[in-house]
């Protein structure tokens, strides 16, 4: 009996948090994608769709701000012709739409979405695999999506497609290292790889870039600064996670693989009805999850700031039976702001020529988070050492950095300047 | 010819880093993101915008109100200050629209009429505004001044026979027209 009520949790864990909670956010995100575009540039955007009431008589439809529009897009996409062109390799040209969905529906099972609920008597963790490498499944899981694109552009058979997915393997080649190396430092700070640790050491000790109240404030830990000091190098790495999960989603300024302006397309151009809809889910939930480990990792995840949760425990530390639902409101908010920075991205910063983003993920972010690494390593073994050794390890770290800019600078082949055709 | 070798401006340390561009840019787009939520978006006034963006939201919003002084819209027959019809059916018109969407078939005016000495009138009068361009050209070439672009642009039908305008929807929509030039008539 036990058994079967721990099974039914974790098949109610997995339904609820994948069907309820992550895929409505692809809709969402949809919408405000469609409606926050719509504003920066001075249009509406679509705001009519609603629940048609006068078609049963009543004298006006309501329209919800036109928040029913995905559902009617969706509802579209399925009653469109599934087109297979005939000169497609079909079991990959099947497979692909496939490939890039599930990696990122798998990768939400790590992330905590709440503390744990209690019902009678049973605490419920509300992230469906606790597992204690989170951050590592994600890379390991996620970076499949790029299969699914390049099988896509290669299996079309057609010429945009093709040099769509081959885009997509180098910008994938660039940018999963420097996504690695990038976190180490808050894997270093937190001595820890599973992200509801990590979220709960930030709820009482201050997020990573907060880092305002609990252990990491000067004035409640004794004068200690190391907190503070580590502020930068958090903030280097949340520089480069963040730029690298944009180039990871393929969300503009790095989404070469599907550019419309230049490759039609990109990768899906041959597709249609469902299998596009599922290529276009998969990169939205990837934004989802994607914005969802940055919240967790630097931005508390589902913790209030400034030690509010220390309402929602009790005199004894346990979370009352509601905080658990509390924290995943302030996690969905935290996620809808997050996913509304990549839109305003989208239309802040135009898109990256192919060899300056090779030339960004290799050369200039690989050498920023090695350094970063060092920093960090720096900042956190200093307390434990005699500040000859400190000093040192700082000066050092000053010359290796130095001599890699220089590198760089030499390295860089001047080009010729541009005359044209007067040679 | 002199050649003049043009040199790419050199960038400074601050504009190498490109951050400064790319924070600059986030603030000109939320400039207009707050623009358009506040209404305040340029040009929002002018085009009389539902409030977001500069965007007029059409059944709810129309244009009649801020249609310029030289709109050209659907082209209309019109009477005189007597009512009677300032079509003489000189055929003018259709034979210099240049989509060929106005049939004219002439008419003559029995003498019995009080304004038998015009001698002739339209019978039918179609223009098919499927066809219609809004050039303007039938206007200009009327040596009656009878037919006129008005500012009317919402034409819409469910058949093409619908969109045919006869000669009795053409004065519906040209109506009276008062202080023309009166050939036939003895006001001044």
């Amino acid at each position: 009996m036990d058994l079967f009520i721990t099974i039914a949790i974790i098949l109610i864990k997995v339904i609820g948090l994948t069907f309820l909670v992550v895929l409505p956010l692809v809709p969402i995100s949809v919408y405000f994608e469609r409606r926050f575009s719509a504003i920066i540039q001075d249009r509406v955007g679509p705001n009519r769709v609603g629940i048609p009431l006068t078609l049963f008589g009543a004298k006006k439809d309501l329209s919800f701000f036109g928040l029913i529009q995905p559902m009617a897009d969706g509802l579209k996409l399925f009653l469109k012709e599934d087109f297979t062109p005939v000169h497609v390799r079909k079991s990959f040209y099947w497979l692909a739409p496939a490939l890039t969905v599930i990696p990122a529906l798998v990768t939400v099972c790590v992330v905590p979405f709440g503390s744990p609920i209690t019902i009678g008597g049973r605490e419920i963790d509300l992230v469906i695999a606790d597992l204690d490498v989170g951050p590592l499944f994600i890379f390991a899981i996620s970076s499949l999506t790029v299969y699914g694109i390049t099988l896509a552009g290669w299996s079309s058979n057609s010429k945009f497609p093709f040099i769509g997915g081959v885009r997509s393997t180098a910008q994938m080649i660039s940018y999963e290292i420097c996504l690695g190396l990038s976190i180490i430092p808050v894997l270093l700070w937190y001595g820890e790889l599973n992200l509801s640790n990590i979220v709960e050491a930030q709820s009482a000790n201050g997020w990573l870039l907060l880092p305002l109240w609990g252990e990491s404030a000067p004035w409640n830990n004794g004068g200690d600064y190391s907190a503070w000091i580590f502020w930068i190098p958090a903030f280097i790495a949340f520089l480069i996670f963040t730029i690298s999960i944009f180039a990871e989603t393929n969300r503009m300024p790095f989404d070469l693989p599907e550019c419309e302006t230049e490759l039609v397309g990109g990768y899906h151009t041959e597709y249609s009805s469902m299998k596009f809809a599922m290529f276009f889910m998969g990169e939205y939930a990837a934004m989802v999850i994607g914005s969802a480990l940055i919240v967790t990792m630097f931005l508390g995840g589902w913790s209030l700031p400034f030690n509010w949760d220390s309402i929602l425990q009790d005199t004894e530390g346990n979370w009352l039976w509601f905080s658990g639902l509390v924290h995943l409101g302030v996690f969905m908010t935290k996620l809808v702001a997050f996913i509304l920075f990549f839109i305003l991205v989208r239309w802040t910063v135009p898109r990256f020529r192919y060899d300056q983003l090779m030339r960004l993920g290799w050369v200039i972010f690989f050498e920023a988070a090695l350094i970063n690494v060092f920093l960090a390593a720096l900042i956190i073994a200093a307390p434990e050492l005699k500040a000859v050794a400190t000093i040192t390890g700082a000066v050092v770290l000053v010359v290796v950095s130095a001599a890699l800019i220089w590198v760089l600078k030499v390295s860089d082949k001047k080009e010729a300047p541009n005359s044209g055709l007067l040679g | 010819m002199a050649v003049i070798k043009v040199k790419r401006p050199e960038l400074n340390a601050g504009e190498k880093f490109y951050l400064g561009a790319i924070v600059k840019g986030f603030f000109i787009t939320m400039k207009h993101a707050v623009a358009s939520l506040r209404n305040k978006t340029r040009g929002a006034k002018d085009m009389a915008s539902s409030g977001l963006g500069a965007t007029m939201q059409f059944p709810e919003q129309k244009w009649d109100d801020h249609m310029p002084e030289y709109y050209r819209g659907a082209p209309a027959l019109v009477t005189d200050e007597q009512d009677r019809e300032r079509c003489v059916s000189c055929q003018l018109c259709e034979f210099i629209c240049p989509p060929k969407a106005i049939a004219i078939i002439p008419g003559e005016i029995p003498s019995d009429d009080p304004w038998a000495k015009v001698e002739k009138r339209p019978k039918e009068f179609d223009i098919d505004m499927t066809r219609c361009i809004y050039c303007g050209m039938c206007e200009e070439v009327c040596p009656e001044q009878a037919i006129y672009l008005r500012k009317d642009y919402l034409i819409s039908g469910l058949s093409r026979a619908e969109m045919v305008h006869d000669k009795k929807r053409l004065y519906e929509i040209g109506g009276k027209r008062i202080g023309l030039v009166n050939k036939w008539n003895e006001l001044k």
